[in-house]
Protein backbone atom coordinates (compact mmCIF):
# COMPACT_ATOMS: atom_id res chain seq x y z
CA UNK A 1 0.00 0.00 0.00
CA UNK A 2 1.11 3.51 -0.68
CA UNK A 3 0.80 6.30 1.78
CA UNK A 4 -2.72 6.53 3.21
CA UNK A 5 -4.82 9.53 2.15
CA UNK A 6 -5.74 10.37 5.70
CA UNK A 7 -4.05 9.19 8.82
CA UNK A 8 -5.35 10.02 12.26
CA UNK A 9 -3.18 9.32 15.29
CA UNK A 10 -4.27 9.46 18.90
CA UNK A 11 -6.89 12.13 18.21
CA UNK A 12 -8.44 13.60 21.35
CA UNK A 13 -11.17 16.18 21.63
CA UNK A 14 -12.07 17.21 25.16
CA UNK A 15 -14.67 19.79 26.09
CA UNK A 16 -13.97 21.57 29.37
CA UNK A 17 -16.82 21.89 31.86
CA UNK A 18 -16.48 24.67 34.36
CA UNK A 19 -17.50 23.56 37.80
CA UNK A 20 -17.58 26.88 39.58
CA UNK A 21 -15.72 30.14 39.81
CA UNK A 22 -13.48 28.99 42.66
CA UNK A 23 -13.07 25.35 41.85
CA UNK A 24 -10.49 25.56 39.09
CA UNK A 25 -10.01 21.82 38.87
CA UNK A 26 -10.71 21.05 35.24
CA UNK A 27 -13.28 18.51 34.26
CA UNK A 28 -13.63 17.39 30.70
CA UNK A 29 -16.14 15.66 28.53
CA UNK A 30 -13.89 13.27 26.66
CA UNK A 31 -15.91 13.16 23.47
CA UNK A 32 -13.07 11.74 21.39
CA UNK A 33 -10.47 9.96 23.47
CA UNK A 34 -7.47 8.73 21.54
CA UNK A 35 -8.60 7.57 18.12
CA UNK A 36 -6.22 6.29 15.46
CA UNK A 37 -6.99 5.03 11.98
CA UNK A 38 -5.96 5.35 8.39
CA UNK A 39 -8.05 5.82 5.29
CA UNK A 40 -6.67 4.83 1.91
CA UNK A 41 -7.56 6.56 -1.30
CA UNK A 42 -10.78 5.31 -2.86
CA UNK A 43 -12.05 3.35 0.13
CA UNK A 44 -14.96 3.95 2.44
CA UNK A 45 -14.39 3.74 6.15
CA UNK A 46 -17.59 3.27 8.09
CA UNK A 47 -17.84 4.45 11.69
CA UNK A 48 -20.62 3.03 13.85
CA UNK A 49 -21.58 3.56 17.45
CA UNK A 50 -24.56 4.55 19.54
CA UNK A 51 -25.57 8.16 19.96
CA UNK A 52 -23.28 10.15 22.18
CA UNK A 53 -20.22 8.01 21.55
CA UNK A 54 -18.40 10.85 19.79
CA UNK A 55 -18.82 9.90 16.13
CA UNK A 56 -19.85 13.34 14.96
CA UNK A 57 -17.32 15.12 17.14
CA UNK A 58 -14.63 12.95 15.59
CA UNK A 59 -15.77 13.90 12.07
CA UNK A 60 -15.82 17.59 12.91
CA UNK A 61 -12.46 17.38 14.67
CA UNK A 62 -10.80 15.93 11.56
CA UNK A 63 -12.09 18.93 9.59
CA UNK A 64 -11.12 21.20 12.48
CA UNK A 65 -14.65 22.55 12.67
CA UNK A 66 -14.09 21.68 16.31
CA UNK A 67 -10.49 22.15 17.39
CA UNK A 68 -9.02 18.84 18.52
CA UNK A 69 -7.28 18.86 21.90
CA UNK A 70 -4.44 16.51 21.05
CA UNK A 71 -3.18 14.16 18.39
CA UNK A 72 -2.19 14.32 14.78
CA UNK A 73 -4.19 14.35 11.56
CA UNK A 74 -2.13 13.85 8.42
CA UNK A 75 -3.91 14.51 5.14
CA UNK A 76 -1.93 13.72 1.97
CA UNK A 77 1.15 13.75 4.15
CA UNK A 78 0.51 17.24 5.58
CA UNK A 79 -0.25 17.86 9.22
CA UNK A 80 -3.72 19.40 9.52
CA UNK A 81 -3.77 20.24 13.23
CA UNK A 82 -1.08 22.90 12.96
CA UNK A 83 -2.30 24.61 9.78
CA UNK A 84 -2.79 28.37 9.94
CA UNK A 85 -6.25 29.75 9.15
CA UNK A 86 -5.34 30.80 5.60
CA UNK A 87 -3.79 27.42 4.77
CA UNK A 88 -6.66 25.64 6.48
CA UNK A 89 -9.07 27.48 4.20
CA UNK A 90 -7.22 26.19 1.16
CA UNK A 91 -7.17 22.67 2.57
CA UNK A 92 -10.95 22.77 3.02
CA UNK A 93 -11.30 22.47 -0.74
CA UNK A 94 -9.99 18.91 -0.40
CA UNK A 95 -12.02 17.77 2.61
CA UNK A 96 -15.75 18.18 2.77
CA UNK A 97 -18.63 17.21 5.01
CA UNK A 98 -22.25 16.20 4.45
CA UNK A 99 -24.47 16.83 7.44
CA UNK A 100 -27.10 14.76 9.12
CA UNK A 101 -30.08 17.09 9.11
CA UNK A 102 -30.91 18.37 5.62
CA UNK A 103 -33.39 20.80 7.17
CA UNK A 104 -30.74 22.57 9.23
CA UNK A 105 -27.82 22.42 6.85
CA UNK A 106 -29.19 24.77 4.17
CA UNK A 107 -29.60 28.49 4.78
CA UNK A 108 -33.37 29.14 4.48
CA UNK A 109 -32.77 32.63 3.07
CA UNK A 110 -30.58 31.54 0.14
CA UNK A 111 -31.52 29.98 -3.16
CA UNK A 112 -29.96 26.72 -4.27
CA UNK A 113 -27.95 28.64 -6.85
CA UNK A 114 -26.59 30.97 -4.15
CA UNK A 115 -25.73 28.11 -1.79
CA UNK A 116 -23.78 26.17 -4.40
CA UNK A 117 -22.38 29.34 -5.98
CA UNK A 118 -20.89 30.34 -2.62
CA UNK A 119 -18.84 27.15 -2.52
CA UNK A 120 -17.58 27.74 -6.07
CA UNK A 121 -16.81 31.42 -5.52
CA UNK A 122 -14.91 30.72 -2.29
CA UNK A 123 -12.34 28.65 -4.15
CA UNK A 124 -12.40 30.65 -7.40
CA UNK A 125 -13.89 27.80 -9.38
CA UNK A 126 -15.35 29.50 -12.42
CA UNK A 127 -14.21 32.96 -13.46
CA UNK A 128 -17.49 34.77 -14.03
CA UNK A 129 -20.91 34.56 -12.42
CA UNK A 130 -22.21 33.11 -15.67
CA UNK A 131 -19.61 30.38 -15.70
CA UNK A 132 -20.41 29.52 -12.10
CA UNK A 133 -24.09 29.32 -12.91
CA UNK A 134 -23.31 26.74 -15.59
CA UNK A 135 -21.27 24.78 -13.05
CA UNK A 136 -24.10 24.89 -10.54
CA UNK A 137 -26.46 23.46 -13.16
CA UNK A 138 -23.93 20.75 -13.88
CA UNK A 139 -23.69 19.95 -10.16
CA UNK A 140 -27.45 19.75 -9.83
CA UNK A 141 -27.67 17.21 -12.63
CA UNK A 142 -24.83 15.23 -11.07
CA UNK A 143 -26.84 14.76 -7.89
CA UNK A 144 -30.05 14.01 -9.74
CA UNK A 145 -31.82 17.36 -9.52
CA UNK A 146 -33.14 19.43 -12.39
CA UNK A 147 -31.18 22.49 -13.50
CA UNK A 148 -34.29 24.66 -13.21
CA UNK A 149 -34.23 24.11 -9.45
CA UNK A 150 -31.46 26.69 -9.31
CA UNK A 151 -33.65 29.63 -8.27
CA UNK A 152 -35.63 27.81 -5.60
CA UNK A 153 -35.33 28.07 -1.84
CA UNK A 154 -34.60 25.09 0.43
CA UNK A 155 -38.13 24.96 1.89
CA UNK A 156 -39.48 24.10 -1.56
CA UNK A 157 -37.69 20.74 -1.50
CA UNK A 158 -38.28 17.41 0.22
CA UNK A 159 -35.82 15.96 2.72
CA UNK A 160 -34.18 13.72 0.14
CA UNK A 161 -33.84 16.54 -2.35
CA UNK A 162 -32.35 18.79 0.32
CA UNK A 163 -29.79 16.14 1.14
CA UNK A 164 -28.91 16.00 -2.57
CA UNK A 165 -28.28 19.76 -2.43
CA UNK A 166 -26.07 19.20 0.62
CA UNK A 167 -24.11 16.59 -1.30
CA UNK A 168 -23.86 18.90 -4.33
CA UNK A 169 -22.38 21.57 -2.06
CA UNK A 170 -19.80 19.10 -0.77
CA UNK A 171 -18.71 17.93 -4.23
CA UNK A 172 -18.79 21.45 -5.69
CA UNK A 173 -15.19 22.12 -4.69
CA UNK A 174 -13.85 18.78 -6.04
CA UNK A 175 -12.77 17.31 -2.71
CA UNK A 176 -10.83 14.07 -2.44
CA UNK A 177 -12.43 12.99 0.83
CA UNK A 178 -15.95 13.52 2.16
CA UNK A 179 -16.94 12.97 5.75
CA UNK A 180 -20.57 11.93 5.73
CA UNK A 181 -22.01 12.54 9.18
CA UNK A 182 -25.09 10.30 9.37
CA UNK A 183 -26.27 11.60 5.99
CA UNK A 184 -29.28 9.30 5.74
CA UNK A 185 -30.48 8.89 9.32
CA UNK A 186 -32.92 11.80 9.01
CA UNK A 187 -34.52 10.36 5.86
CA UNK A 188 -37.12 7.66 5.47
CA UNK A 189 -36.03 4.25 4.29
CA UNK A 190 -36.98 4.44 0.60
CA UNK A 191 -35.17 7.77 0.25
CA UNK A 192 -32.20 6.43 2.24
CA UNK A 193 -31.57 3.86 -0.47
CA UNK A 194 -31.60 6.50 -3.20
CA UNK A 195 -29.15 8.71 -1.34
CA UNK A 196 -26.85 5.76 -0.57
CA UNK A 197 -26.83 4.85 -4.25
CA UNK A 198 -26.02 8.45 -5.09
CA UNK A 199 -23.03 8.26 -2.73
CA UNK A 200 -21.88 5.07 -4.47
CA UNK A 201 -22.28 6.58 -7.96
CA UNK A 202 -20.40 9.72 -7.04
CA UNK A 203 -17.63 7.68 -5.48
CA UNK A 204 -17.10 5.84 -8.75
CA UNK A 205 -17.43 8.79 -11.12
CA UNK A 206 -15.46 11.29 -9.04
CA UNK A 207 -13.01 8.90 -7.36
CA UNK A 208 -14.00 9.95 -3.85
CA UNK A 209 -12.98 8.61 -0.48
CA UNK A 210 -15.55 8.55 2.32
CA UNK A 211 -15.60 8.42 6.05
CA UNK A 212 -19.16 7.31 6.55
CA UNK A 213 -20.55 7.87 10.04
CA UNK A 214 -23.80 6.13 10.97
CA UNK A 215 -25.56 4.38 13.79
CA UNK A 216 -27.38 2.01 11.45
CA UNK A 217 -25.32 -1.13 10.85
CA UNK A 218 -27.13 -2.15 7.68
CA UNK A 219 -26.38 1.27 6.14
CA UNK A 220 -22.72 1.03 7.07
CA UNK A 221 -22.56 -2.53 5.77
CA UNK A 222 -23.94 -1.39 2.44
CA UNK A 223 -21.43 1.39 1.80
CA UNK A 224 -18.22 0.58 3.67
CA UNK A 225 -15.06 -1.35 2.88
CA UNK A 226 -13.77 -1.22 6.43
CA UNK A 227 -15.64 -0.47 9.62
CA UNK A 228 -14.62 1.07 12.90
CA UNK A 229 -16.82 0.50 15.94
CA UNK A 230 -16.83 3.36 18.43
CA UNK A 231 -17.67 3.23 22.10
CA UNK A 232 -17.31 6.20 24.43
CA UNK A 233 -14.86 8.14 22.32
CA UNK A 234 -12.67 5.18 21.43
CA UNK A 235 -12.55 2.83 18.46
CA UNK A 236 -12.92 -0.61 20.07
CA UNK A 237 -12.72 -2.63 16.88
CA UNK A 238 -11.48 -1.76 13.41
CA UNK A 239 -11.75 -4.34 10.74
CA UNK A 240 -12.56 -5.32 7.22
CA UNK A 241 -16.32 -5.32 6.64
CA UNK A 242 -16.64 -9.03 5.81
CA UNK A 243 -14.65 -10.22 8.79
CA UNK A 244 -16.46 -7.90 11.14
CA UNK A 245 -19.87 -9.17 10.14
CA UNK A 246 -18.85 -12.81 10.02
CA UNK A 247 -16.98 -12.88 13.26
CA UNK A 248 -17.27 -9.87 15.51
CA UNK A 249 -14.58 -10.01 18.19
CA UNK A 250 -15.18 -7.24 20.69
CA UNK A 251 -18.09 -7.94 23.05
CA UNK A 252 -19.60 -4.58 22.16
CA UNK A 253 -19.48 -5.35 18.45
CA UNK A 254 -21.08 -8.72 19.16
CA UNK A 255 -23.92 -7.00 20.98
CA UNK A 256 -24.38 -4.56 18.08
CA UNK A 257 -24.40 -7.37 15.52
CA UNK A 258 -26.99 -9.31 17.44
CA UNK A 259 -29.32 -6.33 17.14
CA UNK A 260 -29.33 -6.36 13.34
CA UNK A 261 -32.69 -7.72 12.18
CA UNK A 262 -32.44 -10.69 9.87
CA UNK A 263 -34.51 -11.23 6.75
CA UNK A 264 -34.69 -14.97 7.36
CA UNK A 265 -37.17 -15.78 10.14
CA UNK A 266 -35.74 -19.30 10.58
CA UNK A 267 -32.35 -18.13 11.71
CA UNK A 268 -32.28 -18.24 15.46
CA UNK A 269 -29.90 -15.69 16.85
CA UNK A 270 -28.78 -15.11 20.35
CA UNK A 271 -29.77 -11.56 21.12
CA UNK A 272 -27.27 -9.87 23.43
CA UNK A 273 -29.06 -7.22 25.45
CA UNK A 274 -26.81 -4.57 26.93
CA UNK A 275 -27.97 -3.42 30.31
CA UNK A 276 -27.68 0.10 31.57
CA UNK A 277 -27.01 3.32 29.71
CA UNK A 278 -23.95 4.58 27.93
CA UNK A 279 -21.74 5.86 30.77
CA UNK A 280 -21.10 9.60 30.89
CA UNK A 281 -18.07 10.64 28.83
CA UNK A 282 -17.30 13.28 31.48
CA UNK A 283 -16.73 10.52 34.00
CA UNK A 284 -15.91 7.37 32.06
CA UNK A 285 -15.46 4.01 33.84
CA UNK A 286 -11.94 3.05 34.88
CA UNK A 287 -10.03 0.45 32.92
CA UNK A 288 -11.97 -0.72 29.90
CA UNK A 289 -14.81 1.78 29.32
CA UNK A 290 -17.12 -1.07 28.37
CA UNK A 291 -16.66 -3.18 31.52
CA UNK A 292 -19.86 -1.86 33.13
CA UNK A 293 -21.95 -3.50 30.43
CA UNK A 294 -19.74 -6.38 29.33
CA UNK A 295 -20.84 -9.95 30.09
CA UNK A 296 -17.24 -11.23 30.01
CA UNK A 297 -15.98 -8.57 32.41
CA UNK A 298 -13.19 -9.66 34.76
CA UNK A 299 -11.20 -7.89 37.45
CA UNK A 300 -8.53 -6.86 34.98
CA UNK A 301 -11.11 -4.95 32.89
CA UNK A 302 -11.95 -2.68 35.83
CA UNK A 303 -8.37 -1.61 36.42
CA UNK A 304 -6.39 -1.82 33.20
CA UNK A 305 -7.12 0.08 30.02
CA UNK A 306 -7.00 -2.45 27.16
CA UNK A 307 -4.32 -2.00 24.52
CA UNK A 308 -4.94 -2.07 20.82
CA UNK A 309 -4.20 -5.60 19.63
CA UNK A 310 -3.73 -6.55 16.00
CA UNK A 311 -5.34 -9.99 15.94
CA UNK A 312 -5.02 -10.40 12.18
CA UNK A 313 -3.49 -8.13 9.52
CA UNK A 314 -5.53 -4.93 9.47
CA UNK A 315 -7.78 -6.13 12.26
CA UNK A 316 -7.56 -4.24 15.52
CA UNK A 317 -9.40 -4.88 18.78
CA UNK A 318 -9.19 -3.16 22.12
CA UNK A 319 -10.13 -5.92 24.52
CA UNK A 320 -8.20 -7.92 27.14
CA UNK A 321 -9.69 -11.16 25.80
CA UNK A 322 -7.48 -10.86 22.73
CA UNK A 323 -4.41 -9.52 24.47
CA UNK A 324 -1.82 -12.24 25.10
CA UNK A 325 -0.94 -10.78 28.46
CA UNK A 326 -4.44 -11.07 29.95
CA UNK A 327 -5.87 -13.85 27.83
CA UNK A 328 -5.38 -16.39 30.57
CA UNK A 329 -7.83 -14.53 32.83
CA UNK A 330 -10.70 -15.35 30.52
CA UNK A 331 -10.23 -18.93 29.42
CA UNK B 1 -51.51 41.05 7.96
CA UNK B 2 -55.25 40.92 7.44
CA UNK B 3 -55.81 39.02 10.65
CA UNK B 4 -53.72 41.46 12.62
CA UNK B 5 -56.07 44.33 13.42
CA UNK B 6 -53.75 45.91 15.98
CA UNK B 7 -50.93 46.25 13.50
CA UNK B 8 -53.24 47.82 10.92
CA UNK B 9 -54.55 50.35 13.44
CA UNK B 10 -50.96 51.10 14.51
CA UNK B 11 -49.85 51.58 10.94
CA UNK B 12 -52.78 53.90 10.25
CA UNK B 13 -52.04 56.06 13.29
CA UNK B 14 -48.41 56.33 12.22
CA UNK B 15 -49.31 57.05 8.63
CA UNK B 16 -51.55 59.92 9.80
CA UNK B 17 -48.75 61.52 11.82
CA UNK B 18 -46.09 60.95 9.18
CA UNK B 19 -48.18 62.44 6.37
CA UNK B 20 -49.35 65.46 8.39
CA UNK B 21 -45.80 66.17 9.57
CA UNK B 22 -44.39 65.83 6.09
CA UNK B 23 -47.05 68.14 4.68
CA UNK B 24 -46.79 70.62 7.57
CA UNK B 25 -45.81 73.65 5.42
CA UNK B 26 -48.76 72.96 3.10
CA UNK B 27 -51.55 72.23 5.55
CA UNK B 28 -50.57 74.40 8.52
CA UNK B 29 -53.17 77.18 8.81
CA UNK B 30 -50.78 79.78 10.30
CA UNK B 31 -47.07 80.61 10.06
CA UNK B 32 -45.27 78.67 12.75
CA UNK B 33 -43.90 81.51 14.84
CA UNK B 34 -46.52 84.16 14.15
CA UNK B 35 -47.46 85.80 17.42
CA UNK B 36 -50.83 87.36 18.00
CA UNK B 37 -51.28 88.69 21.51
CA UNK B 38 -54.98 89.44 21.08
CA UNK B 39 -55.63 85.72 20.63
CA UNK B 40 -53.32 84.44 23.38
CA UNK B 41 -54.45 81.46 25.45
CA UNK B 42 -57.60 80.87 23.39
CA UNK B 43 -59.36 77.54 23.75
CA UNK B 44 -60.11 75.30 20.80
CA UNK B 45 -62.30 77.06 18.25
CA UNK B 46 -63.02 77.07 14.52
CA UNK B 47 -60.19 79.55 13.92
CA UNK B 48 -57.71 77.70 16.13
CA UNK B 49 -58.66 73.99 16.19
CA UNK B 50 -56.49 73.12 19.13
CA UNK B 51 -56.34 76.57 20.70
CA UNK B 52 -53.43 79.02 21.05
CA UNK B 53 -50.51 79.44 23.42
CA UNK B 54 -49.45 82.34 25.60
CA UNK B 55 -48.18 84.28 22.56
CA UNK B 56 -51.31 83.54 20.51
CA UNK B 57 -49.50 81.01 18.32
CA UNK B 58 -51.69 78.28 16.81
CA UNK B 59 -51.15 74.96 18.65
CA UNK B 60 -52.23 72.80 15.67
CA UNK B 61 -49.64 74.54 13.47
CA UNK B 62 -46.93 74.11 16.06
CA UNK B 63 -47.80 70.46 16.56
CA UNK B 64 -47.55 69.78 12.82
CA UNK B 65 -44.03 71.19 12.77
CA UNK B 66 -43.21 69.61 16.11
CA UNK B 67 -44.12 66.20 14.71
CA UNK B 68 -41.30 66.56 12.19
CA UNK B 69 -38.78 67.11 14.98
CA UNK B 70 -40.13 64.30 17.15
CA UNK B 71 -40.34 61.71 14.37
CA UNK B 72 -36.90 62.61 13.02
CA UNK B 73 -35.48 62.36 16.53
CA UNK B 74 -36.91 58.87 16.82
CA UNK B 75 -35.61 57.89 13.38
CA UNK B 76 -32.15 59.20 14.10
CA UNK B 77 -31.97 57.60 17.55
CA UNK B 78 -33.13 54.21 16.25
CA UNK B 79 -30.81 54.28 13.23
CA UNK B 80 -27.79 55.23 15.32
CA UNK B 81 -28.48 52.82 18.19
CA UNK B 82 -29.52 50.08 15.76
CA UNK B 83 -26.28 50.38 13.79
CA UNK B 84 -24.08 50.39 16.88
CA UNK B 85 -26.18 47.68 18.53
CA UNK B 86 -26.10 45.34 15.54
CA UNK B 87 -22.34 45.73 15.11
CA UNK B 88 -21.62 45.10 18.80
CA UNK B 89 -24.19 42.31 18.99
CA UNK B 90 -22.76 40.48 15.96
CA UNK B 91 -19.21 40.86 17.27
CA UNK B 92 -20.19 39.56 20.71
CA UNK B 93 -22.24 36.70 19.34
CA UNK B 94 -19.89 35.58 16.59
CA UNK B 95 -16.45 36.19 18.07
CA UNK B 96 -16.79 34.44 21.41
CA UNK B 97 -13.57 35.91 22.78
CA UNK B 98 -14.96 39.45 22.49
CA UNK B 99 -18.23 38.43 24.09
CA UNK B 100 -17.30 38.90 27.71
CA UNK B 101 -15.82 42.38 27.17
CA UNK B 102 -18.74 43.68 25.11
CA UNK B 103 -21.40 42.16 27.34
CA UNK B 104 -19.76 43.41 30.55
CA UNK B 105 -19.80 46.89 29.05
CA UNK B 106 -23.44 46.52 28.03
CA UNK B 107 -24.35 45.19 31.46
CA UNK B 108 -22.78 48.26 33.02
CA UNK B 109 -24.83 50.47 30.69
CA UNK B 110 -27.96 48.55 31.66
CA UNK B 111 -27.52 49.14 35.37
CA UNK B 112 -28.61 52.75 34.83
CA UNK B 113 -32.26 53.49 34.12
CA UNK B 114 -32.25 54.61 30.50
CA UNK B 115 -33.76 58.03 31.10
CA UNK B 116 -31.37 58.71 33.95
CA UNK B 117 -28.47 57.77 31.74
CA UNK B 118 -29.77 59.95 28.92
CA UNK B 119 -29.90 62.84 31.38
CA UNK B 120 -26.34 62.14 32.47
CA UNK B 121 -25.13 62.03 28.87
CA UNK B 122 -26.86 65.34 28.08
CA UNK B 123 -25.24 66.77 31.20
CA UNK B 124 -21.86 65.80 29.78
CA UNK B 125 -22.47 66.72 26.13
CA UNK B 126 -24.52 69.85 26.79
CA UNK B 127 -28.17 70.73 26.29
CA UNK B 128 -29.60 70.63 22.76
CA UNK B 129 -31.51 68.68 20.18
CA UNK B 130 -28.58 66.77 18.65
CA UNK B 131 -27.11 65.84 22.00
CA UNK B 132 -30.50 64.66 23.21
CA UNK B 133 -30.75 62.40 20.18
CA UNK B 134 -27.30 60.94 20.85
CA UNK B 135 -28.19 60.43 24.51
CA UNK B 136 -31.37 58.60 23.63
CA UNK B 137 -29.52 56.50 21.05
CA UNK B 138 -26.89 55.42 23.57
CA UNK B 139 -29.53 54.49 26.12
CA UNK B 140 -31.25 52.23 23.57
CA UNK B 141 -28.06 50.46 22.39
CA UNK B 142 -28.06 47.75 25.14
CA UNK B 143 -31.41 46.30 24.12
CA UNK B 144 -30.24 46.00 20.50
CA UNK B 145 -26.98 44.35 21.52
CA UNK B 146 -28.72 41.80 23.69
CA UNK B 147 -31.31 40.82 21.09
CA UNK B 148 -28.81 40.63 18.24
CA UNK B 149 -26.23 38.72 20.27
CA UNK B 150 -28.82 36.15 21.30
CA UNK B 151 -29.97 35.59 17.74
CA UNK B 152 -26.43 35.41 16.39
CA UNK B 153 -25.51 32.85 19.04
CA UNK B 154 -28.23 30.51 17.86
CA UNK B 155 -27.59 31.07 14.13
CA UNK B 156 -23.82 30.56 14.36
CA UNK B 157 -24.34 27.05 15.71
CA UNK B 158 -26.58 25.98 12.83
CA UNK B 159 -25.32 23.41 10.37
CA UNK B 160 -25.50 25.77 7.41
CA UNK B 161 -23.03 28.11 9.08
CA UNK B 162 -20.86 25.10 9.90
CA UNK B 163 -21.12 23.98 6.28
CA UNK B 164 -19.89 27.38 5.12
CA UNK B 165 -16.98 27.17 7.52
CA UNK B 166 -16.24 23.69 6.19
CA UNK B 167 -16.14 25.13 2.68
CA UNK B 168 -13.72 27.78 3.86
CA UNK B 169 -15.89 30.88 3.55
CA UNK B 170 -14.35 33.86 5.32
CA UNK B 171 -15.88 35.02 8.59
CA UNK B 172 -17.09 38.39 7.36
CA UNK B 173 -18.81 36.73 4.42
CA UNK B 174 -20.50 34.26 6.73
CA UNK B 175 -21.70 37.20 8.83
CA UNK B 176 -23.03 39.13 5.82
CA UNK B 177 -24.60 36.28 3.89
CA UNK B 178 -25.72 33.82 6.55
CA UNK B 179 -25.96 35.52 9.93
CA UNK B 180 -27.39 38.97 9.17
CA UNK B 181 -30.23 37.86 6.86
CA UNK B 182 -31.35 35.37 9.48
CA UNK B 183 -31.32 37.84 12.39
CA UNK B 184 -33.06 40.56 10.36
CA UNK B 185 -36.60 39.96 11.60
CA UNK B 186 -35.93 40.39 15.33
CA UNK B 187 -33.94 43.53 14.47
CA UNK B 188 -36.84 44.98 12.46
CA UNK B 189 -39.30 44.24 15.26
CA UNK B 190 -37.08 45.73 17.94
CA UNK B 191 -36.38 48.82 15.82
CA UNK B 192 -40.12 49.44 15.46
CA UNK B 193 -40.72 49.07 19.19
CA UNK B 194 -37.70 51.21 20.09
CA UNK B 195 -38.83 53.90 17.65
CA UNK B 196 -41.78 54.67 19.92
CA UNK B 197 -39.63 54.40 23.03
CA UNK B 198 -37.04 56.79 21.59
CA UNK B 199 -39.67 59.40 20.74
CA UNK B 200 -40.97 59.13 24.29
CA UNK B 201 -37.48 59.48 25.81
CA UNK B 202 -36.65 62.39 23.53
CA UNK B 203 -39.90 64.09 24.49
CA UNK B 204 -39.13 63.44 28.15
CA UNK B 205 -35.71 65.06 27.77
CA UNK B 206 -37.28 68.06 26.04
CA UNK B 207 -39.91 68.26 28.77
CA UNK B 208 -37.12 68.42 31.33
CA UNK B 209 -35.58 71.23 29.31
CA UNK B 210 -32.61 69.15 28.18
CA UNK B 211 -33.59 68.51 24.58
CA UNK B 212 -35.32 70.77 22.10
CA UNK B 213 -35.41 74.34 23.38
CA UNK B 214 -38.39 76.69 23.01
CA UNK B 215 -39.46 78.11 20.58
CA UNK B 216 -38.65 74.83 18.80
CA UNK B 217 -42.08 73.15 18.72
CA UNK B 218 -40.91 69.59 19.55
CA UNK B 219 -43.81 67.82 21.27
CA UNK B 220 -42.03 67.34 24.57
CA UNK B 221 -41.04 71.00 24.55
CA UNK B 222 -44.66 72.00 23.86
CA UNK B 223 -45.79 70.04 26.91
CA UNK B 224 -42.99 71.65 28.92
CA UNK B 225 -44.11 75.17 27.99
CA UNK B 226 -47.75 74.28 28.45
CA UNK B 227 -47.32 73.00 31.99
CA UNK B 228 -46.80 76.58 33.26
CA UNK B 229 -50.27 77.41 31.99
CA UNK B 230 -51.93 74.16 33.03
CA UNK B 231 -54.62 75.82 35.13
CA UNK B 232 -55.59 78.36 32.42
CA UNK B 233 -54.96 76.49 29.17
CA UNK B 234 -55.24 72.69 29.39
CA UNK B 235 -55.11 72.39 25.59
CA UNK B 236 -51.48 73.51 25.49
CA UNK B 237 -50.34 70.31 27.22
CA UNK B 238 -53.13 67.88 26.41
CA UNK B 239 -52.84 67.83 22.62
CA UNK B 240 -49.03 67.48 22.27
CA UNK B 241 -49.16 64.88 25.05
CA UNK B 242 -51.88 63.02 23.20
CA UNK B 243 -49.80 63.09 20.02
CA UNK B 244 -46.82 61.54 21.83
CA UNK B 245 -49.04 58.88 23.33
CA UNK B 246 -50.67 57.99 20.01
CA UNK B 247 -47.38 57.73 18.12
CA UNK B 248 -45.84 55.51 20.78
CA UNK B 249 -49.00 53.40 20.82
CA UNK B 250 -48.89 53.18 17.01
CA UNK B 251 -45.29 51.93 17.01
CA UNK B 252 -46.00 49.41 19.76
CA UNK B 253 -49.06 48.02 17.96
CA UNK B 254 -47.12 47.80 14.69
CA UNK B 255 -44.14 46.19 16.42
CA UNK B 256 -46.30 43.56 18.10
CA UNK B 257 -48.01 42.88 14.79
CA UNK B 258 -44.69 42.53 12.98
CA UNK B 259 -43.47 40.13 15.65
CA UNK B 260 -46.46 37.89 15.04
CA UNK B 261 -46.17 38.20 11.26
CA UNK B 262 -42.43 37.49 11.11
CA UNK B 263 -42.39 34.64 13.60
CA UNK B 264 -42.52 31.44 11.56
CA UNK B 265 -44.00 29.53 14.49
CA UNK B 266 -47.14 31.68 14.50
CA UNK B 267 -47.97 30.83 10.88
Amino acid sequence: MNQPLLSVKNLKTYFPIKKSLFNKRHHFVKAVDGISFEVNEGETLGIVGESGCGKSTMGRSILRLIEPTEGSIKFKGNEVTTLKQTDLRKMRKDMQIVFQDPYASLNPKMTVGAILGEALATHQLGQSAKERKEKVKELLSKVGLSSNHIGRFPHEFSGGQRQRIGIARAIAVNPSIIIADEPVSALDVSVQAQILNLFQDLKETLGLTYIFIAHDLSVVKHVSDRIGVMYLGKIVELSDKKQLFQQPLHPYTQALMSAVPSLDPDIKKERIILTGDLPSPSNPPTGCAFHTRCKFGKAVCVHVIPRETEVAPGRFVKCHMYDKEHRADFF
Amino acid sequence: MKKNKGAVVGAMILLFFIITSALAPVIAPYPINEMNFEDSLQGPSMAHWLGTDEFGRDIWTRMLYGGRVSLLMGLFAVTLSGTIGVILGVLAGYYRKLDIYIMQFIDILMTFPSLLMAIAIVAVLGVGLTNAMIAVAISVVPSFVRVVRGSVLSIRETEYVEASRAIGVKNWKIICKHILPNVASPIIILATLEFGGSILSAAALSFLGLGAQPPNPEWGALVFVGKSFLSQAWWMTLFPGLAIMLVVLGFNLLGDGLRDALDPRSK
